[in-house]
């Protein structure tokens, strides 16, 4: 049985269908890129399956559990994280903290988060910013942070919203081997949105190809961005990765 | 840590590790240092010493949902209120000591918190919003006791005065120090609450909430529960300033319970002192607390120069008023905040 | 912080949870859905509903016609006033985006002055309306460029602090100069009229009417006219309004001026209507922030019917409710609108 299985998911926003009857399943240990023009739908589809949204219809099993319509705090307790696009610290207060305050959600003691915090932002690699307060971070930094955040609520699946975004080159290798790493040492599930074609290849195991809020094609990454109807779908698109 | 302080670029404000103990230390230091204030003070300063607690624990209470939750109340009177007259309708009616009245305050009025932060929070009113309808249950809890029999209408309640004075029912000969030391047992309770509380799960939840709830949320906190624990949290210390009032100056009416005017005393001492700190509300109230003396001193005799002053009212709410726009204006993180910024900074 | 998603289908992962208003599982039946399709005729049918109910019950407790009717019209000859005063409030918070606390405060500023020029100078009190107006007018903006100007940007408390801190200041300068004692004014001639079945009286006629007037021509301002064009588009979105190069930051002075200009004339309005003391204000203050979240924040049609509404709510619930506040069936109504349709019946716009 697939750790995540999205069933026939719909969500219209004031008679608009964002999302039209989309379904994807991920295997325990795999990493599932999502990809798509603009204004197909991926963050809808992201917030519909980590639960800031409710589908209209459809639902979201995780790990045979149905957590269709689950509160974001639930999800997250049920095993999957995520990370926001637009990073949100909990900006008055250190990293380490932040950090910390995610572990007590997903159930650590107080007396233990402090030192699983610390022990993930290590693997993080934000160490030199453990005690800077979080809202005086760079965007490198942030990004990172939400990734610790997410990795100390010890989940199943963890689901990244356009992680990339905003880094420069030089500054996404490292995330990108970081999630390797993660995927190799710790066993987590991916699930990204991406637009950066560099990371898409070279992560994901699948690929699933959104347009217009439905699913265009899935497959692996080779076979999808060598699909015409996939280049066709992203014509016209202004190119957001020059360098491949 | 050096190796680290050494990579860290100079932009990053790199904040201290809370020192939860420091802070506990400090207290028990205050309060050993204070205790023996009234035996040195003249009666009248004891008064406002008084006062100063009083004001002292409501704002600690109101801190707690206000600056450390983010969830800006301005009918914190409400719970004031509460726990004046849930203690002194025990004390009259029934006999009640009014320790037991005060704890029974603090079941009141956290109920009743938790009924506003519910309703509020559940169809999710934010900032104007949620301080209005603060502010309108507090004004409805205000009108409901000026015209309900139950609690004697507009009339209030008077503490009947006992032969004998007695710890257990909080009487003592006027300008007892043991009025001072209960004030200050309060205050200092409630000030190590709120010490306990940020080093809590349910404090540092509260802080992640304030922060970016939907964060919070999607890292697993209950976001909900947080913010009516943390409110019921508020009620209840708030509560405690009311019983001790009510006892204090042996009256208790719907005016001086839930009116705006015990809201605004609730707010101004944290504003003052520094919202959302642990020291800052204690801080305002000691500089609000001897203003109100001083101005009703200059009220009553006052110098040449302002001589059509003599006999009216309304001088020291002015000086509140000033103040509470001036430090809003030029030091909006209150006067411990701002000295507090300065010194991680150095 | 570039995103690369452009335009599109409103795609709601970047809206803020509270926009969507159909959302987590929190609670059983969630807050009521955007998505589901009201007719524009219904939330008017519904007050209209509500008010008719009320009329009904109010008739069934008092059980005489001239009562009930005495109360509708009375109620809204009232409701005018109170539009007036929230038409001002709803406008500033619209444009600046300030809950004004003080916005009684000034009111009773208008009503003594309204009483220096009556019992100083033996003027009819209407003629006060001359002085009020632009002193309220200059007021407002002396205090907004010098006050307030400087809590732009900053948290939302420090404003609602500034303006509780202003309307304190102001009730309690007045309370030091003129004293506690209630006094009044009386408008020569002030015999009773009747009206549609009910009785009333030539003031409040008087100042309903001028209301009335005062608030068309607030309309045909921010409808017609440069200045009310450059209002509602600082109202919609100040850094737009800003680039194509309107002054903001006149445009704040000028509106939290009419703003308070409108609390003024209704203040001279209402005049020989009241006891004028120090907290008189106050009062219209609690009705004005009602009447504005039920017509909806920023709303200023909305801020009128509202007022009526919340009038007719006075005078029906001091017959539903005797022996209570009318104050109380007003708060009630708060509470349900700010728990059922916290946008107002007309939701925000200018």
């Amino acid at each position: 049985m697939s750790l995540l299985s999205v069933e026939h998911v719909s969500r219209s926003f004031r008679g608009l269908k964002a999302v039209d009857d989309v379904s994807f399943t991920v295997e325990e240990g795999h990493i599932q890129g999502i990809i798509g023009p603009n204004g197909a739908g991926k963050t809808t589809l992201f917030n519909l399956v980590a639960g800031a949204i409710r589908p209209d219809t459809g639902t979201v099993h995780l790990d045979g559990r149905d957590i269709t319509g689950f509160a974001p705090h639930r999800v997250s307790r049920a095993g999957m994280s995520r990370t926001f696009q637009l990073m949100r610290p909990f900006g008055s207060v250190s990293v380490l903290e932040n950090v910390a305050v995610a572990a007590m959600a997903a159930g650590t003691s107080r007396h233990d988060a402090d030192r699983l915090a610390a022990d993930v932002v290590e693997r993080v690699g934000i160490s030199k910013w453990r005690d800077a307060q979080s809202s005086s971070l760079p965007t490198a930094g942030l990004k990172r942070l939400e990734l610790a955040r997410a990795l100390a609520c010890r989940p199943r699946v963890l689901l990244l919203d356009e992680v990339l975004a905003g880094l420069v080159p030089s500054e996404r290798t490292p995330v990108m081997e970081l999630l390797e790493a993660l995927r190799r040492e710790d066993g987590v599930t991916l699930v990204f949105v991406e637009h950066i074609m560099t990371a898409v290849m070279r992560l994901s195991d699948s690929v699933l190809v959104l347009d217009q809020g439905r699913v265009l094609t899935s497959g692996s990454p080779q076979e999808v961005t060598s699909d015409p109807r996939v280049i066709e779908a992203y014509l016209g698109e202004e190119p957001t990765d020059a360098a491949s | 840590m050096s190796a680290a302080t050494q990579e860290r670029s100079t932009e990053e404000a790199v904040l201290p590790r809370p020192a939860w103990g420091r802070h506990l230390i400090v207290l028990a230091v205050l309060t050993v240092l204070l205790i023996p204030l009234p035996l040195i003070l003249p009666p009248a300063t004891q008064a406002v010493a008084v006062r100063v607690l009083i004001f002292a624990i409501m704002a600690v209470g109101w801190n707690i949902m206000s600056g450390f939750g983010g969830m800006f109340s301005f009918g914190h009177a409400a719970y004031f209120g509460l726990g004046a007259y849930t203690s002194v309708w025990l004390l009259v009616n029934h006999g009640v000591s009014p320790w037991i009245g005060m704890v029974a305050g603090m079941v009141v009025a956290a109920l009743f918190g938790v009924v506003v932060g519910f309703l509020a929070l559940r169809y999710r009113l934010k900032g104007a919003y949620f301080a209005l309808s603060t502010f309108a249950f507090a004004e409805m809890l205000r009108l409901l006791a000026i015209n309900s029999d139950f609690v004697n209408r507009a009339v209030g309640y008077n503490v009947p005065l006992r032969r004998e004075f007695s710890l257990a029912f909080m009487q003592f000969a006027p300008g007892a120090p043991e009025y001072f030391w209960i004030a200050l047992f309060l205050t200092v309770v409630a000030i190590a609450v709120s010490i306990l509380f940020l080093r809590s799960k349910l404090g540092r939840f509260t802080i992640a909430v304030r922060d970016d709830e939907e964060a919070a949320a999607a890292v697993g906190v209950p976001v909900m529960r947080t913010k009516i624990l943390t409110i019921a949290l508020s009620a209840a210390i708030t509560s405690v300033a009311g019983a001790f009032y009510t006892q204090y100056y042996f009256f208790i009416d719907p005016e001086g319970a839930f009116g705006p005017s015990v809201s605004i005393q609730a707010i101004l001492p944290a504003v003052i002192g520094g919202v959302g700190t642990i020291w800052g509300p204690a801080i305002g109230a000691l500089v609000l607390g001897p203003l109100n003396d001083i101005t009703a001193t200059l009220l009553r005799n006052p110098p040449e120069a302002l001589s059509f002053l003599q006999g009216r009212a309304g001088l020291d709410v002015i000086v509140y008023a000033l103040l509470l726009i001036l430090i809003v204006l030029l030091l909006p993180q209150g006067v411990y905040g701002a000295i507090r910024e300065r010194v991680r900074r150095r | 912080m570039s995103r690369p998603e452009g335009s599109g289908p409103p795609d709601a992962g970047t809206a803020s949870v509270e926009e969507l208003g159909d959302s987590t599982a929190e609670s059983p039946s969630s807050a009521p859905s955007t998505t589901r399709r009201r007719p524009t005729w219904a939330l008017p049918a519904i007050a209209v509903g509500v008010v008719a109910a009320a009329v009904l019950l109010a008739y069934l407790r008092s059980g005489s016609t001239e009562v009930v009717g005495q109360a509708v019209v009375t109620g809204i000859l009232v409701g005018g006033v109170y539009g007036l005063v929230a038409m001002g409030l709803t406008l500033i918070f619209g444009v600046l985006d300030i809950v004004n606390f003080a916005h009684g405060a000034f009111l009773t500023v208008a009503l003594y002055i309204t009483v220096i020029i009556v019992n100083r100078f033996g003027v009819y009190p209407m003629f006060a309306l001359v002085v009020a107006v632009p002193v309220m007018f200059l007021l407002g903006a002396a205090i907004q460029r010098f006050v307030l100007a400087g809590a732009i940007g900053k948290p939302l408390e420090n404003q609602l602090l500034i303006t509780l801190g202003l309307a304190l200041l102001i009730d309690n300068l007045l309370l030091l100069f003129f004293g506690p004692n209630p006094q009044s004014v009386k408008l020569p001639g002030d015999t009773a009229v009747p009206i549609l079945g009910a009785v009333t009286t030539v003031s409040r006629l008087l100042a309903f009417g001028v209301a009335l007037v005062l608030a068309a021509l607030l309309y045909v301002l921010l409808r017609r006219t440069r200045l009310g064009t450059a209002i509602r588009a600082v109202a919609a979105n100040d850094s737009g309004a800003q680039l194509v190069g309107i002054d903001t930051r006149r445009i704040y002075m000028t509106t939290f001026a009419i703003g308070t200009a409108c609390a003024g004339a209704a203040g001279v309005l209402v005049a020989p209507l009241v006891t004028i003391e120090p907290t008189t204000g106050e009062l219209f203050n609690i009705i004005a922030f009602v009447v504005v979240v039920l017509g909806g924040m920023g709303n200023v049609v909305g801020a009128l019917v509202g007022g009526v509404l919340i009038g007719l709510t006075e005078q029906l619930g001091a017959l539903l409710l005797p022996g209570q506040s009318p104050l109380l069936s007003i708060f009630l109504v708060f509470i349900l609108v700010l728990l059922f349709r916290p946008q107002g019946l007309f939701g925000r716009t200018s």
